[in-house]
């Protein structure tokens, strides 16, 4: 039977926010004398504080990946700090069962100084590894990283992916029981972290115990077999990694607060605007996260703020991930039919076979003819699309190609032997 | 799912009754009381403690033309300095002993726990990168930049041999105490640095302070000057310097002279030890926030 591996019951954690915490010699000095003569009679504000972490029980049993997802701001780091002892509960315990790794980061105390095999040895001795154990893994660290030629040079002569590579190098090679990862996998170049998720999976194929705190939810759904999702320092869900990504993601615009319609970071004559945005299966019914593959409906709704109709106007979407690559809807580029808009409504894009990978992507909103933009937003929406089965044979797109990834593509094949 | 239903959603699974049993590797409670102080796990950690001091000794003379001569220079030139300016311009005695060489053996501690303390002192907030982000006992951090500077002790000793041959001074009996004084010394560099330290991540003013006091505190100590020269009455006071037993005692199982009085070690060894113990006291409980205030 799995025994239980990290058990966390209550955690609060407090902290002060500056303004009443004496921040200097000076302050407290000259506190300490208004009190002594009597004159510290102005109120005495309570010290703020803010509620980091509150009432967060949780418990991983043994070989389990729990992985740890909220916004910015929801804990996470906290969290983190108090199960790799950085920094204290204010309330609450924590158990441990076995030998604890944490990695808030690769290659921490690494020196410029210091060559590659002196800072391998420093940094195996920070993350709380015997000298030992060491000299027995060098040789596979150094491999690892492939920095074998470079390893007697100060590292302040690495390229910062030798750098970086040697760093994953030593916290891939910690054996520990217990695994605390935050977002280090998003290191170092494609091909190196094909290596680095192979060594997670190694990890929890030997049956070790991880958390993870990842803003990767793809990474998050193929790799935890149970998560948790904080907000505002709480619990509020707890179970099956997909069933906490959806309810994840449905918060992530509502909990903003602020309705496309009325965002005022636009660019816009006032006289029609985009809104909302939202995505809808090919039966009509809201739909978030979304599948690689799957018939999405991106329905923009607009409004006209004024009695007129708007001839000859272009709804236009556009989705993108990074500042290189995005792919366009518009209604003029696949129909030459007038779209005349007038008091409101919705146009619907139909995307039959979604040919979006994994990952989170933003929608930018446009309404224009062709020479006035009458509205336009930039991160109206937020589309958070999973991994899925594009072409229906099972495979799913290689986790990261050879050079990132990309788009699905239809194709077919067809094969024929000349001799 | 709303709070109540995720306490109904997520009992305690089964064999958590069997694991209760287990104790744990690790055990994380918001701490209490001043004497948690926790000092083996600083046993655990003795590698990294070598490991620290190692690398400050190496990034501290790597690059730098004759290295860890700088060890040995650097408190030569500060005795022949002295030697002019104290001994042939203000004619100040120094115990029968050959001036330069009174000096020499006073610079040895003396540098020693002025390095200690102005290197230390900042070490915390220097390391604050390495204090968010990995857990080790952060009284690691002090202890290995006070102690980072006894290699340079060690070097400059070396170069006494010879001065002592030079002079025609022979050690006597006295050398067996020696390294008595050598861990006094050592006891007196850790006590400051842990306070200034831990001091220093609350109070940033402490990175101004120190030069400055370090500057007074030579002065304050016996080590250009004997500590005979202080009249009588105040010398108690005197030696509630910390720095005071080690200069004289160092002085003394060196070079043999006159045996400083009881009177002058014993208060200032005291001392040390009261700020050894407050300082670790102190800094345990000040270690609870280092991460949050830093």
């Amino acid at each position: 039977m799995a025994e239980i591996a990290i058990s966390a019951r209550h955690v609060c954690k407090e902290y002060v926010i500056a303004g009443m915490n004496h921040d200097t010699l000076r302050d407290r000095i000259a506190h300490g004398c208004r009190s002594l003569l009597g004159r510290g009679a102005e109120k005495k504000d309570s010290p703020r504080s803010f509620q980091a972490l509150n009432d967060v029980s949780f418990h991983v049993m043994e070989g389990e990946v729990l992985g740890v997802i909220g916004h910015n701001g929801a804990g996470k780091s906290t969290l983190l700090k108090i199960l790799s002892r950085i920094t204290e509960p204010s309330r609450g315990e924590v158990d441990l069962y076995g030998r604890v790794t944490s990695l808030l980061e690769v290659g921490t105390g690494f020196h410029a100084e210091l060559t590659g095999r002196e800072n391998v040895y420093l940094n195996a001795a920070m993350l709380g590894m015997r000298k030992v154990d060491i000299d027995k893994r060098f040789d596979a660290i150094v491999e690892f990283s492939g920095t074998q030629q470079f390893i007697d040079t100060p590292v302040k002569r690495y390229s910062s992916g030798m750098y970086v590579r040697l760093a994953f190098s030593v916290a891939a090679h910690l054996d520990p029981e217990i695994l605390i990862v935050d977002e280090v996998l998003s290191v170092g170049d494609g091909a190196f972290q094909k290596k680095c998720l192979g060594k997670m999976d190694e990890v929890r194929r030997d049956g070790r115990t991880v958390i993870l705190v990842s803003h990767d939810l793809p990474v998050v759904a193929s790799l935890c077999q149970r998560a948790i999702l904080l907000r505002h320092g709480r619990v509020v869900g707890n179970g099956q990694p997909q069933q906490i990504i959806e309810q994840y993601m449905s918060e992530a615009f509502t909990g903003t607060g602020i309705s496309l319609a009325d965002r005022t970071d636009r660019y816009t004559k006032g006289e029609l605007t985009v809104q909302a945005i939202t995505f809808l299966d090919d039966k009509l019914n809201p739909l978030q996260p979304v599948l690689s593959g799957q018939h999405l409906v991106i329905r923009v709704q607009y409004k006209c703020h004024v009695q007129k109709v708007f001839k000859d106007m272009r709804v236009m979407v556009v989705i993108n991930r990074d500042e290189r690559t995005s792919c366009i809807f518009s209604t003029d580029l696949v129909s030459r039919t007038p779209l005349d808009l007038e008091g409101s409504g919705y146009v619907d894009f139909h995307v039959p076979h979604l040919p979006l990978c994994g990952g989170r992507y933003f929608l930018h909103a446009a309404i224009e003819n062709n020479t006035m933009t009458q509205d336009w937003v930039q991160y109206a929406a937020e589309l958070q699309v999973l991994d899925g089965d594009y072409y229906g044979t099972g495979r799913m797109y290689p986790h990261d190609g050879w050079r990132g990834k990309g788009m699905f593509v239809d194709h077919s094949w067809r094969f024929e032997r000349t001799s | 799912m709303n709070e109540s239903e995720l306490q109904q959603a997520a009992p305690l699974p089964a064999g958590t009754l069997a694991s209760a049993v287990r104790t744990p590797t690790v055990k994380i409670r918001p701490s209490r009381g001043l004497f948690h102080l926790d000092l083996q796990s600083i046993w655990q950690y003795r590698e990294l403690l070598l490991f620290l001091i190692w690398r400050d000794t190496k990034v501290r003379y790597k690059q730098a033309v004759i290295g860890a001569g700088w060890a040995v220079f650097q408190p030569l030139i500060s005795m022949l300095l002295f030697t002019v300016l104290f001994s042939y311009l203000a004619k100040l005695p120094s115990d029968g002993v050959p001036y330069p060489l009174f000096a020499y053996a006073g610079l040895l501690p003396w540098n020693f726990i002025a390095q200690a303390t102005s290197r230390s002192g900042t070490s915390l907030v220097g390391e604050s990168h390495l204090i968010s982000k990995v857990y080790f006992p952060r009284l690691i951090i002090p202890l290995a930049a006070a102690s980072a500077p006894a290699v340079d002790l060690l070097c400059a000793l070396l170069m006494m041999i010879p001065l002592m041959l030079w002079f025609g001074v022979t050690p006597g009996w006295q050398l067996l105490f020696f390294p008595i004084f050598v861990v006094i010394a050592l006891l007196a560099a850790l006590a400051v640095s842990f306070w200034f330290s831990a001091l220093h991540v609350k109070f940033r003013d402490v990175g101004h302070i120190i030069p400055f006091f370090v500057q007074f505190w030579m002065f304050a100590s016996p080590v250009v000057y004997p500590a005979s020269l202080i009249p009588e009455r105040w010398r108690t006071l005197y030696s509630l310097n910390p720095a005071v037993g080690v200069v004289e005692g160092f002085r003394w199982s060196l070079l043999g002279q006159r045996p400083p009085s009881l009177e002058t070690i014993l208060p200032s060894v005291g001392i040390v030890l009261v700020l050894f113990v407050s300082g670790i006291v102190y800094f345990k409980r000040m270690e609870r926030t280092f991460a949050d205030v830093i």
